[in-house]
């Protein structure tokens, strides 16, 4: 196994420099926000991720956590990718993100889809860092359904 | 390592038992595999220890030349599978000094050992007739330590919760030494049980067991010693550490998964309610009620894991042939060894004693702020094997403010080459998380 292929570059960019990191309050009074707090007990990672949204758009993903580079990485990839976006939009980006984590390696990401989720790709072969990596989409995931608005069909980590 | 000189009549560092780590090496098939294109570096010992050929043999040839149930038939089979069976019995309470063979009750693990205990104390406390030793409710006090693994842990918050009784906890010292500062108002009358990790899974330390057992006795509670990662690796004697209760499981000391045991005083088993119902534990059953067996098959309900047994009894004799002070001393050298090297990279941090005295083998750290699963996937790109994570001990990682930790740790085919290589990893894990 290339380890090279797991620490990618970006991953390692975004875990030394994370994107949106630290829990916001909504800035727009009438705003729906959602919670969620998602733990690995297996290595005992913890997760907090927020959304705000106002029915229609992610204005807002924050998340506060401790854990690896893959999954501090990701939780950044996170923000980066579904913030401002569309719910609709949102699930069609989480969908594909999931799909390749659950892909043994053996999915080819599309870069218009996933930007810097791309770089995910080689997590998918070790088994015991899908975990990692999904632990903050599956954190928004829930985030997502308390602020009342799905992103995605039922997954399983 | 630092040599001084001793006085001649004293006790030599020559005079210490010793073996040969190459002809060791070579009992166990699976260190000659590759890891990721390297040689197998297996620092993950108090997870799980390898098996050598002298058990795999054992375990086959139960299966291939003497299976069949134990304890019932008449048969040739039959016999010789229960006589392998208490055989091994035998060897592992000889292993452990214990008085009488009956004293040694067969389990899954360690868990399921101290389970069986706590469970005891359960049913004990809903028979107005059982023995008060047993009996616990509100107003009485179950005390463990900070240090202990989730399964010396869980089992005893479990029962205080189904029986009102107060948990209580010792805690560990900021060098990963239990703090017994406070012992006299911790055990006290109040107490039932002091439920005691012998050696830490997660720090090393190896507790000093006999102020404690001389308050419990005070007070009147009983000892139980959770012996998982001190009866692998250093000689145990049960009758000069005076505990009423010591539980160690096989897989880590070269014998198979599936396989523990749980020691007791002979007069405290026999004064425990049985746990688990069923074939093999009963003296008669009507379908009125039953009336059980005497201590050990009290507790063995079902068919247990037989060829388990009794290739955790071929491990007591392999481990036995190379004796137990040896492979204590050989393990103190490397840790030692260990320490001093793990000192001389940058950032890192020992969580536990930083001395080879009063600790076993198993070394916690960080490395700077470099999470424990990266440093984990660095070191097994290079075929390092460690453990990273909570170690199944979470109080310890809080009282020490991480949420996880890297742990490497040895056994008796464990050697300071595999050391370096574990330093020269490190190495690496700082060249890519800068």
């Amino acid at each position: 196994m290339q380890l090279d292929q797991l620490y990618q570059e970006i991953i390692l960019d975004h875990y030394k420099h994370p994107h949106g990191r630290g829990l916001r309050d909504a800035t727009d009074p009438v705003a729906r926000v959602g919670e969620a707090h998602h733990v690995n007990p297996t290595c005992g990672d913890e997760i907090t991720v927020r959304v705000t949204t106002d029915g229609k758009v992610f204005t807002d993903i924050s998340y506060d956590g401790m854990g690896c580079s893959i999954s501090q990485a990701s939780a950044s990839v996170l923000h980066e990718l579904l913030r401002g976006r569309a719910a609709d939009d949102a699930a069609v980006v989480h969908e594909a993100f999931v799909e390749l984590m659950s892909g043994r390696g053996q999915v080819t990401p599309d870069e218009d889809v996933l930007g810097d989720g791309v770089a995910f790709a080689g997590v998918a072969r070790y088994p015991a860092r899908v975990k990692c990596a999904l632990l903050s989409w599956m954190a928004f995931k829930d985030a997502a359904t308390r602020a009342g608005v799905g992103v995605s069909p039922e997954v399983k980590a | 390592m630092t040599s001084i000189a001793i006085p001649s009549g004293m006790p030599q560092y020559d005079d210490v038992p010793r073996y040969d780590v190459a002809r060791v090496r070579a009992d166990f098939p699976i260190l000659d595999r590759e890891v990721n294109g390297h040689p197998l570096v297996y620092l993950d010992s108090a997870n799980t220890s390898h098996k050598p050929r002298q058990v795999l043999d054992v375990l086959a040839e139960h299966y291939a030349r003497h299976n069949a149930n134990v304890s019932r038939s008449v048969h040739t089979l039959g016999t010789e599978a229960t006589e392998a069976y208490e055989g091994a019995r035998a060897k592992i309470a000889a292993f452990i000094n214990a008085p009488s063979v009956d004293e040694v009750v067969f389990t899954k693990n360690s868990t399921e050992a101290i389970n069986l205990v706590a469970y005891a104390f359960s049913n004990a406390s809903l028979r107005p007739d059982a023995d008060p030793r047993f009996r616990i409710g509100p107003g009485d006090e179950i005390v463990i330590s900070e240090m202990e693994h989730h399964s010396n842990i869980v089992p005893w918050q479990l029962l205080a919760e189904r029986t009102g009784a107060t948990l209580r906890w010792f805690p560990v010292t900021d060098h990963g030494r239990l703090d017994e500062s406070g012992l006299d108002d911790l055990v006290t009358e109040r107490t039932k049980i002091v439920s005691l990790v012998h050696m830490s899974n997660i720090l090393g330390t190896v507790n000093a067991t006999s102020r404690i057992t001389q308050r419990v006795r005070e007070v009147g509670a009983l000892l139980l010693l959770d012996c998982s990662q001190s009866v692998p690796h250093l000689p145990m004697d049960v009758v000069d550490y005076d505990a009423d209760f010591i539980v160690f499981t096989g897989h880590k000391m070269c014998g198979p998964t599936g396989i523990g045991v749980l020691w007791g005083r002979g007069e405290l088993l026999a004064a425990m309610p049985p746990v688990f119902g069923g074939g093999s534990m009963i003296e008669t059953v009507t379908m009125a009620r039953s009336t059980f067996a005497a201590p050990p098959a009290r507790f063995e309900a079902g068919t247990p894991p037989i060829a388990e047994a009794v290739a955790l009894g071929a491990a007591v004799d392999y481990l036995t042939s190379i004796g137990m002070p040896a492979i204590q001393w050989h393990e103190k050298e490397l840790t030692a060894y260990a320490l001093d090297a793990l000192a001389t990279v940058p950032g890192l941090r020992v969580f536990g004693p930083n001395v080879p005295v009063g600790r076993g083998g198993t070394i916690s750290f960080a490395l700077g702020d470099v999470h424990p699963h990266d440093v984990g996937q660095v070191l097994d790109s290079l075929g390092v094997q460690v453990r990273v994570g909570h170690h199944c001990a979470k109080p310890v990682c809080t009282r020490f403010g991480v949420p996880a930790t890297t742990r490497a740790s040895f056994y008796l085919y464990t050697t300071t080459e595999e050391i370096d290589a574990l330093v020269a990893g490190l190495e690496q894990v700082r060249k890519v998380f800068d």
